[in-house]
């Protein structure tokens, strides 16, 4: 019993420890960002890399999403006589929830892994160390033109994906199973008001943060991982980041629907 | 060579370094004197890269000071660290380029950065330094396509653009085949010659070491043994000096007790 409560303390001082470390650096990105002028040919390779290589992804993932969606209501709206909803119910859906978080979660398997892997193989191979050797501040040079791709990046991912999904969903309601078409866009124009659209910005704008600042921060810390290193190491962090940034994530998407509804 | 009437261009007092509850340097004292090569030397693990990384601003020591041009670097502002790393080069083991750069661009990084010179003038220098280190045409090739002896020479050649009067090259030889670790000794050699650098080298290589240094320090278990011109060093009696001139591997004395303990230990 005094094992489990003394590994159970253990386990946190370290989480306690290594999120203080995450807000410091955060904190130093952030600082970065506005300390000078950026590198915007880095800014746009990021967004490249963040967002146009993503789009075939977000585009197939949406498009499932949006056919599911209308597929499930029309299940449930049939039973209550009130397909014509389905326009606003898939829109909304999408809108408000689906949209930034499948986004996100796309973007943390695609882009977080493998930020945060290549960050830490610049950690190990040195390149931080050279770069502060050069009196080049690695914050400014690496992370604050990934911060600013993500954040214009992903709440554009979002817009896509919400535009496809509400695509997909007339695909299936409309042409598959015969709602009117009318009634479908009908119905999304009448209930879909800009409050819902704030949501979603508001959301993928906290989402893209979250998901590269973890990524980010768990490649450049990847020499603090006790008991592994090199190719370990990196693999070990790589997975912590995936699974860690999408619990943020969820966990913010809780703290700001609550506010936001 | 040096001239031991000047003030030290780098001042070690009394340093004191750890990796969590490991100790890795007691007590370390050490004078570079500006223009000469001090060559630092040791086995595996006995400090060397760490005493860099405390005289590079990378680690902190615990206690002690380090001066470097009159700056006490454990006390000075990021400005002022920074300010005085435009003016030292660091060539790392691995050459340290990043990957994402080609080799020409790693090159310009630092004269891009901390310069207004125009784009015509940088490629020209960055050219300049390829033919230093017998790298002219590999300015295109991206980092991964180079062996290692070229990355080691390119990483020199970024450390040298900014024309620096204080070189710091970590473990030179390592992994390297003879006639290229030749090479870059002669390299380091033409360096102090044409730009009267100050030029500190960790290496374990004793070839190289005698070939180049005008001082070499020998560090043991984080403890310095011996500073001295290659003469002295090749002269010392200490019995750790003799050991790594002779590179007789280290006896140590088995404890049958211990032996067994360690063998017979439960997996934890």
């Amino acid at each position: 019993m005094r094992q489990a409560i003394e590994k159970l303390g253990a386990h946190t001082i370290i989480n306690v420890e290594e999120l203080g470390r995450l807000s410091v650096f955060l904190f130093t990105v952030f600082k970065s960002v506005f300390s000078r002028a950026l590198r915007m040919s880095e800014v746009l390779k990021q967004v490249a890399f963040i967002g146009a290589r993503s789009m075939p992804i977000v585009i197939l993932s949406g498009l499932f999403t949006g056919m599911v969606l209308a597929l499930q209501f029309y299940d449930v709206l049939a039973r209550f006589g009130s397909v014509d909803l389905m326009g606003s119910a898939v829109a909304l859906s999408l809108i408000q929830e689906l949209g930034p978080v499948m986004t996100a979660l796309m973007i943390i398997a695609r882009v977080g892994s493998a930020t945060c892997a290549e960050i830490a193989i610049m950690r190990n191979e040195q390149q931080f160390d050279a770069l502060q050797c050069m009196a080049i501040d690695p914050y400014r040079y690496v992370m604050a033109p990934r911060l600013v791709a993500a954040i214009i990046s992903i709440p554009l991912l979002t817009a896509i994906f919400n535009v496809i999904g509400i695509l997909g969903g007339y695909l299936v309601g409309v042409l598959i199973k015969g709602v009117s078409g009318t009634a479908y866009l009908q119905s999304m124009i009448e209930r879909v008001v800009w409050d819902d659209v704030q949501m979603s910005i508001i959301k993928s704008f906290l989402f893209a943060i979250v998901v590269i600042w973890i990524a980010m921060g768990k490649g450049f810390f990847v020499h603090l991982e006790k008991g592994v290193s090199g190719a370990e190491a990196v693999s070990r962090v790589t997975t912590k980041a995936v699974v860690a940034s999408a619990i943020a994530m969820l966990f913010v998407d809780y703290i700001a629907s609550s506010f936001l509804i | 060579m040096a001239n031991d009437s000047e003030s030290p261009l780098i001042q070690v007092n009394g340093i004191d370094s750890f990796y969590g509850e490991r100790h890795i340097l007691k007590n370390v004292n050490l004078a570079i004197q500006p223009g000469e090569i001090l060559v630092i030397m040791g086995s595996s693990g006995s400090g060397k890269s760490t005493l860099l990384k405390n005289i590079l601003g990378l680690l902190k020591p615990a206690t002690g000071q380090i001066e470097i041009k009159g700056l006490d670097i454990c006390q000075a502002s990021k400005h002022e660290l920074t300010e005085l790393r435009k003016s030292m080069g660091v060539a790392f083991q691995g050459g340290a380029l990043l990957s994402s750069l080609s080799v020409g661009d790693n090159i310009k990084l630092p004269l891009r950065h901390h310069t207004n010179l125009d784009e015509k003038t940088i490629s020209i220098m960055t050219r300049l330094k390829l033919e230093m280190m017998n790298l002219a045409g590999f300015e295109d090739l991206m980092p991964s396509e180079l062996s290692g002896g070229m990355l080691k020479r390119a990483g020199l050649a970024r450390a040298v653009i900014m024309d620096p009067k204080l070189l710091f090259f970590d473990e030179p030889s390592a992994g390297l085949d003879p006639v290229t670790s030749a090479e870059l000794d002669e390299l380091i050699l033409k360096l102090r010659e044409a730009m009267n650098m100050t030029i500190v080298v960790v290496t374990h290589e004793l070839e190289s070491a005698f070939k180049i240094a005008d001082r070499i320090t020998i560090l043991f278990d984080g403890e310095i043994v011996i500073t001295g011109t290659v003469e002295e060093i090749k002269s010392c009696q200490d019995e750790r000096v003799v050991n790594l001139i002779n590179r007789t591997p280290r006896d140590e004395r088995i404890d049958a007790q211990q032996y067994l303990q360690r063998l017979t230990r439960e997996n934890q």
